[in-house]
């Protein structure tokens, strides 16, 4: 990159929600009216100190936030290599990361009037931190779920339910998360009037790439400041977990200008890449347009989106973040792939050595940076975004023993 | 002048409203399309749209998604589309068809590449229903490069400045989708529909199709009375799932919905006349 001239990462996307080539508004003419509302109100309150007192206050206070840098001590010194750090965005209010976003878009939806909130989920994470935010602010809530999460996801379900959203179970297609944003879109276009969409991830169409990463990149700032705290310079390397990317679009976000410290996503290899059963469209789909915007997906050659297969049902996703589309191609940061196997691992790993259990989702980050200590080394500094806990996934960690709880 | 523009012109000439149904390729395997192409001309239509099927159609209703899965369970992919209307075409000179669908499976197959072979299939025009003005440079060059008819929407939220820029862009027909929603949608009020075509004709020439909600002979009568043409998906397509396994019914009672259509709307004229 020395021989380039730098990119000014602040001023993407431009103003179409573009990328490079990636992202901007691919959506049916009724969307585009509604979007455009969102794109002005956005602009109105990202600098509003009193929009800005209110998020704060509730992260603070509802969410919980600062989140812990913890270093881990016993797993580092047991994998001989680098000092990891792990970002504890488990500890948040409703157990992952996917608060810091909902938090913010109901506020945004509240400053806007609206008084209907419509989400997708793949795992339930972001339906249960959506349904939680609409139930403190009294607004309706409506979750839309693919019919075989629905089954999957028990649990989550139910904790949607009991904070009074509607959770539809949805049956067209691969009855999966991709199939829940087609119909949260098409929930949205029938009630513009009314409705705002909260989009759990840093995809869909312009602005919610940005919105998204903007609310989440709370992480990064939080991190940046932690770990020149406790150690008095930044990281060599940042760690994510990448399905939409959201987590790792919000660590990464803030050090995006500090060519130093490199940024690794790591996506759902599934049974291996060679398999074709993976959820990694940056390690191994192409680029192409679904759910608003261009970016890399997984796709068969006549553009048909493809099944993915993952054993974390939120990375359980064709598409991905179009910034991550353009970091990968110009190379800021580096995308790679952990197996279902390597997370189940790494899973245990952590929670034999120091007593966290993480999200499967998390634990894809976890096994690569087992890799990358060691080739870093002990003089090294990692931090590993530790975006949920693991609680939700004990069924599936003790269906692969061979257990029914 | 292009096929579509002699088919208003001669629907113009006549006092006829264009009848334009809508099938998605394929649906609900590959022979049917052709012999039900022919079917809708017989039964009146004056444009046919041709869906490309699509795994995510996220602004498609239940009914039409649908359409796409049993097509694709045949794997039905544009070339396969293009092969259709070429059969199409090779009988029928003078119906245009318009391709509908989504932008992906047009890109994987390339904006140049897919032009020129719909061209030389006899497709007379393009709507792609996720890709909005603002990123469409490339590709409407490459169907005007081809003598196609870029084809857009307007919905009722949009706002004037942008239906002035899509009817600048637009060739052959403006088409209004008349509901907030997805096709397959209910309720359709006729007066709003009237208010909004008049604005789009505030601003462009080009005759104004209306689309969603239409399904049956009444609502497309009460349609023509106030457009230019009348788009029917949903109600057909919603023929097609019913008799999917017995060919000659569907043609029968697509014929018939078709038809009923036709006289439905040609009275309408008549009594506005």
């Amino acid at each position: 990159m020395s021989d380039k001239v730098p990119i000014e990462y602040r001023e993407f996307p431009d103003a179409g929600g573009h990328f490079g080539c990636y992202g901007g508004q691919f959506v049916p003419e009724l969307l585009m009216a509604p979007l455009e509302e969102l794109t002005q109100a956005y602009a109105r309150y990202r600098d509003d100190p009193r929009f800005l007192e209110e998020l704060d206050a509730d992260l603070a206070h509802y969410v919980g936030r600062p989140s812990p840098l913890y270093y881990a001590r016993g797993w580092s010194q047991r994998l001989g290599g680098a000092r990891i750090y792990l970002k504890r965005e488990d500890l948040n209010h409703t157990g992952a990361h996917k608060i810091n976003n909902t938090m913010g878009q109901a506020l945004l939806a509240a400053r806007m009037g609206k008084t209907r909130i419509v989400a997708e989920t793949g795992a339930g994470q972001h339906g249960v931190a959506t349904a939680t935010v609409a139930a403190r602010m009294g607004l309706e809530c409506v979750i839309y779920m693919g019919a075989a999460d629905v089954q999957r996801q028990s649990v989550n379900v139910y904790r949607m339910r009991l904070l009074g959203a509607k959770v539809v179970a949805v049956e067209a297609g691969t009855r999966t998360l991709k199939d829940a944003l087609n119909e949260a879109f098409r929930d949205w276009a029938a009630n513009v009037d009314d409705t705002f969409y909260i989009i759990g991830t840093v995809a869909g169409p312009h602005p919610y790439p940005a919105l998204v990463r903007d609310f989440q990149a709370v992480i990064g700032r939080e991190t940046r400041a932690q770990i020149l705290e406790r150690e008095g310079r930044l990281p060599d390397a940042l760690i994510a977990c990448v399905g939409g990317g959201s987590n790792a679009m919000g660590l990464f976000y803030p050090f995006l200008d500090d060519a130093a410290v490199r940024l690794y996503g790591v996506e759902a290899g599934g049974e291996g890449l060679d398999s074709g059963r993976h959820a990694a469209p940056l390690a191994a789909g192409r680029p192409g347009v679904l759910h608003g915007n261009r970016t890399y997906l997984m796709q068969d050659a006549d553009g048909q989106i493809l099944a993915t297969h993952s054993i974390s049902a939120g990375l359980d996703y064709p598409g991905v973040g179009p910034e991550h589309a353009w970091l990968k191609d110009n190379g800021r940061a580096q995308y790679v792939a952990a197996t279902d196997r390597e997370a189940i691992a790494a899973f245990h790993t952590l929670t034999r050595t120091e007593g966290i259990m993480p999200a499967l989702e998390s634990a894809h980050a976890l096994a690569y940076a087992e890799l990358l200590s060691r080739e870093i080394g002990p003089a090294g500094i990692i931090v590993v975004n530790l975006s949920g806990r693991g609680d939700k996934d004990i069924n599936t960690v003790a269906a692969l023993q061979g257990m029914e709880l | 002048m292009s096929r579509i523009e002699r088919r208003f012109a001669y629907c113009r000439e006549r006092g006829r409203k264009a009848l334009i149904p809508y099938i998605t390729g394929g649906d609900p395997q590959p022979a049917v399309t052709v012999p039900l192409m022919q079917v809708l001309v017989e039964a009146g239509a004056d444009i046919i749209e041709v869906g490309i099927p699509f795994s995510d159609p996220m602004a498609d209703g239940r009914i039409i998604q649908a359409a796409c899965e049993r097509a694709l369970a045949h794997r039905v992919n544009i070339r396969r589309v293009l092969e259709m209307v070429g059969e199409f075409r090779a009988g029928d000179a003078h119906t245009p068809v318009v391709l509908m669908g989504y932008l992906n499976p047009i890109e994987q197959m390339g904006y140049g590449v897919f032009a020129r072979e719909a061209a030389a299939a006899g497709v007379d025009g393009v709507l792609c229903v996720d890709l909005p003005p603002e990123e469409s440079q490339d590709l409407v060059q490459a169907l005007q490069a081809s003598g196609l008819d870029p084809i857009w929407l307007i919905a009722p939220t949009t706002r004037v400045e942008r239906i002035e820029r899509i009817c600048q862009a637009a060739r052959g027909f403006i088409y209004y989708v008349s509901l907030k929603g997805v096709t397959g949608a209910d309720s359709l009020d006729v007066d709003d529909v009237a208010a909004h075509v008049a604005r789009i004709r505030a601003v462009t020439q080009l005759p104004v199709g209306v689309g969603f909600g239409i399904r049956d002979a009444a609502a497309a009568a009460r349609i023509a009375a106030v457009a230019d043409a009348v788009v029917v998906g949903s109600a057909i397509v919603a023929r097609i799932e019913a008799h999917q396994n017995e060919p000659r019914a569907l043609y029968g009672t697509v014929r018939e919905l078709l038809g009923a259509m036709r006289r439905a709307m040609d009275t309408s004229v008549t009594e506005t006349a």
